[in-house]
């Protein structure tokens, strides 16, 4: 349903989005994930047609999101990280609007409005004004915009920001309820959130892609490996030599800023619990062992190892986690 | 077309919902009545004393004193929407983009055309709107008129005025696109408008060659001409041009946003 190819963006020295493809198939979930900033909302914007893309191409539908622009809008949905609000206008009254703007045809504008309204569980705020409605219903009519001409794909631009943990369930089980009719792209920057409605998951980082897959495997990959992190006063080489045992997978050594300790981040085979053998090697190698503790990867680290730079950022950062 | 008479719908319901339209129509023709009666009263003076003179000194014929008060009254009208208009036209754009509902009309299958095109039909149905209750002035001086009113020019004048209007409201709108924010619309308008009001003014004394071009480009100047019953086909031009250069250059304005939009 969706195609994306080397797709580029730059303003000026800036590359916002830099050679990103992938594909959505159809009534597919396809989560956007990255940090703000990543080039989620651009790439989506390129998507929806408002922005021209610097290189590459992109095809919803078979059209071409630039060469046949409009045949694209009247396919797609589109909720941008603000929803696009008129105050002064009633919830249906909008919606009517927002159909005609799509290109529904006179007859079917009242009945798709009241659909959407409906799907999206607007049905006692039709004659309200959009000014009077709280957040989560604004965001509902932001929504309900978005299918009211029954499009093909429908992008979500952050559709949960801002929302109380119950209006986040109810936004979620509305997107949950709009697939397999529709091709759904939606962007977060939270996890938990990708991991629960999404059945692919993109994780963009400073405009790359650092991960495609479904989110169990995400997990499941990288929650594969015990890791353990310690802390040891000595030689590099002699604690490298300490760590060749056979149940470790990777061995991560990097020095400490402002001292002259080692720190090391070590792998294993998940289930296996090394922490008593490790610190019978470190310690029979004649190294000060001043610190041993597991990391557990949830959700989060993995999002921070993928889309930090710096690997020893990355531990760092997911160090400060296992702490905190 | 359907796409085009969607957003001049909604723009005109949001004229009519939100007070800065109610407020400039009032203001306009609060003005525009007191200028009528001030214009009016000053006339009718004036024929009476030149009446009585002629019965002294048996000289001019009578003065046309319709005319003379529908030439002098189009010309204030003129110049006061030099100065309403842009009350009206700040937030065409600048509203819609502060908003974030411009994403939504330049994601939808719209174009550029349709949405500038739309909008500025809108605009100038709101104008003639405000301009319509005048003609009452007209009617009641016909009633009363001696001798009768001269009907050519009151059409001329309020032809004029309609194309007059759209070059104003297209300019507005053209320069509401280029920002976010409506004061600096509204200012910006209001200062251009001006600039076109004073080189009117600076122009209509002086003589020499750039006068004469001052003059010619002078947005005023071409009025001048409808206002006295005068339907110049070279002033009709030069309106339709102007506006349809705005409204073109709007457009681009539009398509320039996704262009440099970060």
């Amino acid at each position: 349903m969706i195609e994306v190819d080397h797709l580029t963006k730059s303003y000026g020295e800036k590359i916002a989005v830099n050679d990103i493809s992938f594909t959505v198939g159809r009534g597919e979930i396809l989560g956007f994930l990255g940090p703000n900033g990543a080039g989620k909302t651009t790439t989506m914007r390129i998507l929806t047609g408002y922005l021209p893309a610097t290189r590459g191409s992109a095809r919803i539908a078979g059209f071409d999101v630039f060469e046949q622009s409009l045949e694209v809008r009247s396919r797609i949905g589109y909720l941008p990280e603000t929803p696009p609000l008129y105050p002064d206008m009633s919830v249906r009254a909008y919606l009517e609007f927002v159909a005609r703007i799509k290109g529904v045809s006179g007859a079917d504008v009242e009945k798709r409005a009241e659909r959407a309204m409906e799907m999206a569980n607007l049905q006692d705020r039709r004659t309200d004004l959009i000014k009077r409605l709280s957040r989560g219903y604004k965001q509902r009519v932001g929504i309900a915009q978005a299918i009211v001409h029954n499009p093909d794909v429908v992008i979500l631009d952050e559709p949960t920001v801002g929302l109380d943990p119950k209006q986040i369930i109810e936004v979620r089980n509305l997107i949950k309820g709009l697939a397999g009719e529709h091709t759904i792209i939606l962007s977060t920057h939270i996890l938990p959130e990708a991991s629960q409605t999404c059945d692919r998951v993109v994780i963009i980082n400073r405009g790359r892609i650092a991960a495609v897959d479904t989110p169990e495997n995400l997990t499941t990959q990288l929650k594969g490996a015990e890791r353990v992190q310690i802390e040891v006063r000595g030689e590099e080489d002699a604690l490298r030599d300490a760590l060749e045992l056979t149940e470790v997978t990777k061995v991560d050594v990097a020095p400490m800023d402002g001292s002259d300790h080692l720190k090391a981040i070590i792998e294993s085979e998940s289930g296996t619990d090394i922490r008593g053998k490790l610190a019978a090697a470190v310690v029979g190698k004649g190294l000060e062992l001043l610190e041993l503790k597991s990391i557990n990867l949830s959700l989060e680290d993995i999002f921070l190892q993928l889309t930090t730079e710096e690997a020893g950022a990355a531990h760092e950062a997911a160090a400060a986690q296992a702490q905190g | 077309m359907k796409g085009m008479i969607a957003i001049y719908r909604r723009e005109m319901g949001s004229y009519f919902v939100s007070p800065i339209a109610y407020v400039v129509v009032g203001l306009f023709l609060l003005i525009c009545g007191w200028f009528f009666f001030r214009i009016l009263t000053f006339m009718v003076q004036q024929s009476v004393t030149a009446q009585m003179r002629s019965m002294q000194f048996g000289a001019p014929p009578a003065m046309d004193v319709p005319g003379l008060v529908l030439s002098n009254f189009f010309g204030v009208v003129s110049t006061i929407i030099l100065f309403l208009l842009p009350m009206l036209t700040m937030g065409i754009y600048a509203e819609e983009r502060k908003r974030g509902t411009m994403e939504l009309l330049m994601t939808s299958p719209l174009t550029e055309f349709q949405i500038v095109f739309g909008k500025f039909l809108a605009a100038l149905s709101l104008f003639l709107v405000m301009l319509a209750p005048t003609l009452i002035y007209q009617m009641i001086m016909a009633s009363y008129a001696e001798p009768a009113i001269p009907w050519r020019v009151v059409w001329s004048g309020y032809l004029g005025l309609v194309l007059l209007g759209s070059v104003l409201v297209a300019l507005g709108a053209f320069i509401s696109s280029l920002t976010e924010s409506q004061i600096i619309a509204g200012v910006v308008t209001f200062a251009v408008f001006l600039l076109l009001w004073v080189l009117d003014v600076g122009s209509r004394d002086s003589s020499s060659t750039w006068s004469d071009i001052v003059q010619y480009l002078s947005i005023l100047h071409h009025y001048d001409d409808f206002s006295r019953g005068v339907i110049d086909t070279a002033n009709v031009i030069f309106y339709v041009t102007l506006a349809g250069l705005s409204v073109f250059l709007t457009q681009r304005s539009l398509d320039s946003m996704r262009w440099r939009r970060a």
